[in-house]
């Protein structure tokens, strides 16, 4: 049973300069317990996916495709039962904690406010619920008296994902919710999403720049650039073995230590990441592509497969067996 | 590469006991840091936030005074004054986010030249500003000379910074997280443009960083801080392959592409320096303390009551930890 399914989903954001085509043309699907990340750079589309996803687009914002939720289509949903599918069917875990509670409430009642809307549940018992969920993400229930900034960072990411938890969604979207914090902190947060992931089957859509996290976090890897997915695939084989040329640099760029290959040989991508409102002709990637053939320039390749369970959207790609 | 600490004449910075504090003594952000760098080399200087990497490296272009100790570029010890002009020109800092480095109203020729013009660098100042904006990639310089810095992409503003810190052909680079704002495909061109003008124009550099990647990638050395301290120090392939202090190993297992390495995630939080823990003050998240081995082969006691500095300067890599210095 597919938990969220993208069919051809189309954003297109309206601004002063003109029309932003942000995601173009994505599909994606994840199963019950499914862990699936989104890596790319900035502007490729990536967090908008995560605010088409539960329509927290800007007011204006052209949407189209299909996004599912329980087989269920958001976008033909009324204004109350969207809110009632926001945190019990999917919940999303920001990146900036401290933008994401409200600074002068107590983060317990910020917790039990989100339990009251969307359960029939007595306030004591959401005040039981409050303490439980602080304790699920390994802080003391009495930190609910606590107000955002007298927790530190890690503190308030973990305050997030309880919050998130609070209806026991299906879906937990993840946007960038480690990258502020420290390493030793990070590492916490992420075994904390991986136990709640496998304690509650939950499906995970992990969204982040950091392809070396995805690896280890998320079963699939979607690769995204200029508004679409260029490499989908099982994560250890995306990252250690990628088919798409802007995958194989993003893969290099996180070096394995201790890998002669990568001592003192930095690699990076020449060029700047695509401005989405001027795409080039042909495949978006090809200005900046190693491997760039003469078709490249006029000739926009679609995902095709690329082995078991992977596909990559690149002229080369399957290109012996045509 | 420098194997062993450089050799005195060709030290470009020297710190001996540096100690920096704030609050009036109540916190010591730095406590008794010596290291060498030498000329020609990249030294990573890696921690946690709060582990006083970037209060060390304000204390070496003056920016914080001194509790303790002395600091000695190019063999001037660092102090007010008139000479600090003559310092700044010769250690130019790298920040970490290169919109807020840059002046929004200023073109990208005078981002680069208001530093000319202040140090007085002799020379046809429009050529010296092409030059160095073509030395740090951004060619030809002429499409960007008239630019402001919202028209250039964050790599591009990051090579303006180095380009302009360049221009005034410093001894010494100090980079505050030089890639950690950009997107990971840019990190790797702007790495290996500040190694290479290590190589050809022989500056050091002294990278304050949390991504032991980065420290692969470029640094001769690591040195490795903890609340204040450096723990170890050595060159990298040593101290990255087999390191020795606890701290290092776990900062080294959490890192996501290193496969086959048992997480170590320390608990606890970030640890503050206006609390120093009593004894080795890394004790009390040691996983060699936490788990009872250090008080079974008999050093628990000093490492929960003994403070300790790296070990005296024998070998290269170097280390405070009572379980190792046995």
């Amino acid at each position: 049973m597919s938990v969220l399914e993208l069919h051809d989903l189309h954003v297109t954001y309206r601004t002063d300069g003109g029309s932003v085509p942000a995601v173009r043309g994505v599909n994606l699907s994840l199963d019950t317990g499914d862990t699936v990340g989104l890596a790319g750079e900035s502007g490729c589309g990536k967090s908008t996916i995560a605010g088409a996803v539960l329509r927290l687009l800007p007011k204006g914002t052209e949407v189209s495709g299909k996004v599912l939720l329980d087989g269920e289509d958001v976008y033909a949903m009324k204004p109350g039962r969207l809110r009632a599918v926001r945190w019990t069917s999917a919940a999303i875990v920001f990146q900036g904690a401290l933008h994401s509670l409200n600074p002068v409430r107590r983060v317990g009642l910020q917790i039990e406010e989100a339990i009251l809307l969307h359960s029939q549940q007595s306030a004591r018992s959401a005040r039981i619920r409050v303490g439980e969920l602080l304790e699920k993400v390994g802080l003391p229930a009495g930190q609910a008296e606590r107000y955002p900034h007298q927790l530190s960072g890690g503190q308030r990411q973990r305050v997030l994902i309880a919050l998130a938890l609070a209806c026991e969604p299906k879906l937990l979207i993840a946007d960038e919710p480690t990258t502020a914090l420290d390493v030793m902190v990070q590492a916490q947060v992420l075994r904390l999403l991986e136990e709640l992931q496998r304690e509650h089957g939950l499906s995970l859509l992990f969204i982040t720049h950091d392809l070396s996290v995805l690896t280890h976090t998320c079963e699939r890897l979607a690769v995204m650039y200029a508004g679409r997915i260029v490499e989908e695939g099982p994560s250890t084989q995306v990252f250690a073995d990628p088919q798409h040329p802007y995958s194989r640099a993003l893969a290099a760029a996180f070096p394995t230590i201790g890998d002669p290959a990568s001592r003192m040989n930095p690699q990076g991508l020449a060029g700047d990441p695509p401005d989405p409102s001027a795409l080039p002709a042909g495949c978006p990637f090809h200005l900046r592509c190693a491997v760039a053939a003469p078709e490249c320039s006029s000739l926009d390749v679609a995902l095709r497969p690329a082995g078991a369970g992977r596909s990559a959207a690149c002229v080369h790609v399957g290109a012996t067996d045509v | 590469m420098s194997e062993a600490s450089p050799a005195a004449a060709d030290v470009v910075v020297s710190l001996t006991n540096v100690q920096v504090q704030f609050g009036g003594g109540s916190v010591r952000a730095v406590d008794t840091v010596s290291l060498d760098v030498g000329r020609g080399e990249v030294v990573a200087l890696v921690g946690e936030s709060g582990c006083g990497k970037t209060t060390l490296i304000r204390a070496i272009i003056g920016l914080e005074p001194l509790a303790h100790g002395s600091i000695a570029v190019e063999g001037s010890t660092v102090g007010g004054g008139r000479r600090l002009r003559a310092l700044r020109r010769r250690v130019q800092m790298i920040f970490q986010d290169p919109s807020g480095a840059l002046n929004p109203r200023h073109s990208i020729y005078e981002a680069v030249a208001e530093g000319l013009r202040i140090h007085k660098v002799k020379g046809h100042e429009p050529t010296l500003v092409a030059e160095a904006l073509a030395a740090a990639g951004l060619r030809p310089p002429d499409r960007y000379l008239r630019r402001f810095p919202h028209e250039l992409s964050g790599g591009q503003r990051q090579r303006v910074i180095i380009a302009a810190a360049m221009a005034l052909q410093p001894a010494l680079l100090l980079a505050d997280e030089p890639v950690a704002s950009l997107d990971a495909s840019i990190r790797g061109e702007i790495l290996a443009l500040m190694r290479s003008f290590v190589d050809s124009r022989g500056v050091s550099i002294i990278a304050v960083t949390h991504d032991l990647g980065l420290a692969w990638n470029i640094a001769d050395r690591v040195a490795v801080m903890y609340l204040g301290r450096i723990v170890e120090v050595g060159p990298t392939e040593e101290v990255l392959r087999s390191p020795k202090h606890p701290y290092t190993q776990a900062l080294l297992s959490v890192v996501p592409e290193i496969e086959g390495m048992a997480q170590q995630i320390l608990v606890g939080e970030t640890p503050d320096p206006s609390r120093i823990p009593s004894g080795c003050r890394f004790h009390p998240r040691c996983p060699v303390v936490a788990s009872g081995e250090a008080d079974r082969l008999g050093f628990g006691d000093r490492c929960r009551g003994v403070d300790l500095e790296l070990e005296p300067e024998v070998a290269a890599h170097r280390v405070a930890c009572h379980a190792v210095a046995r």
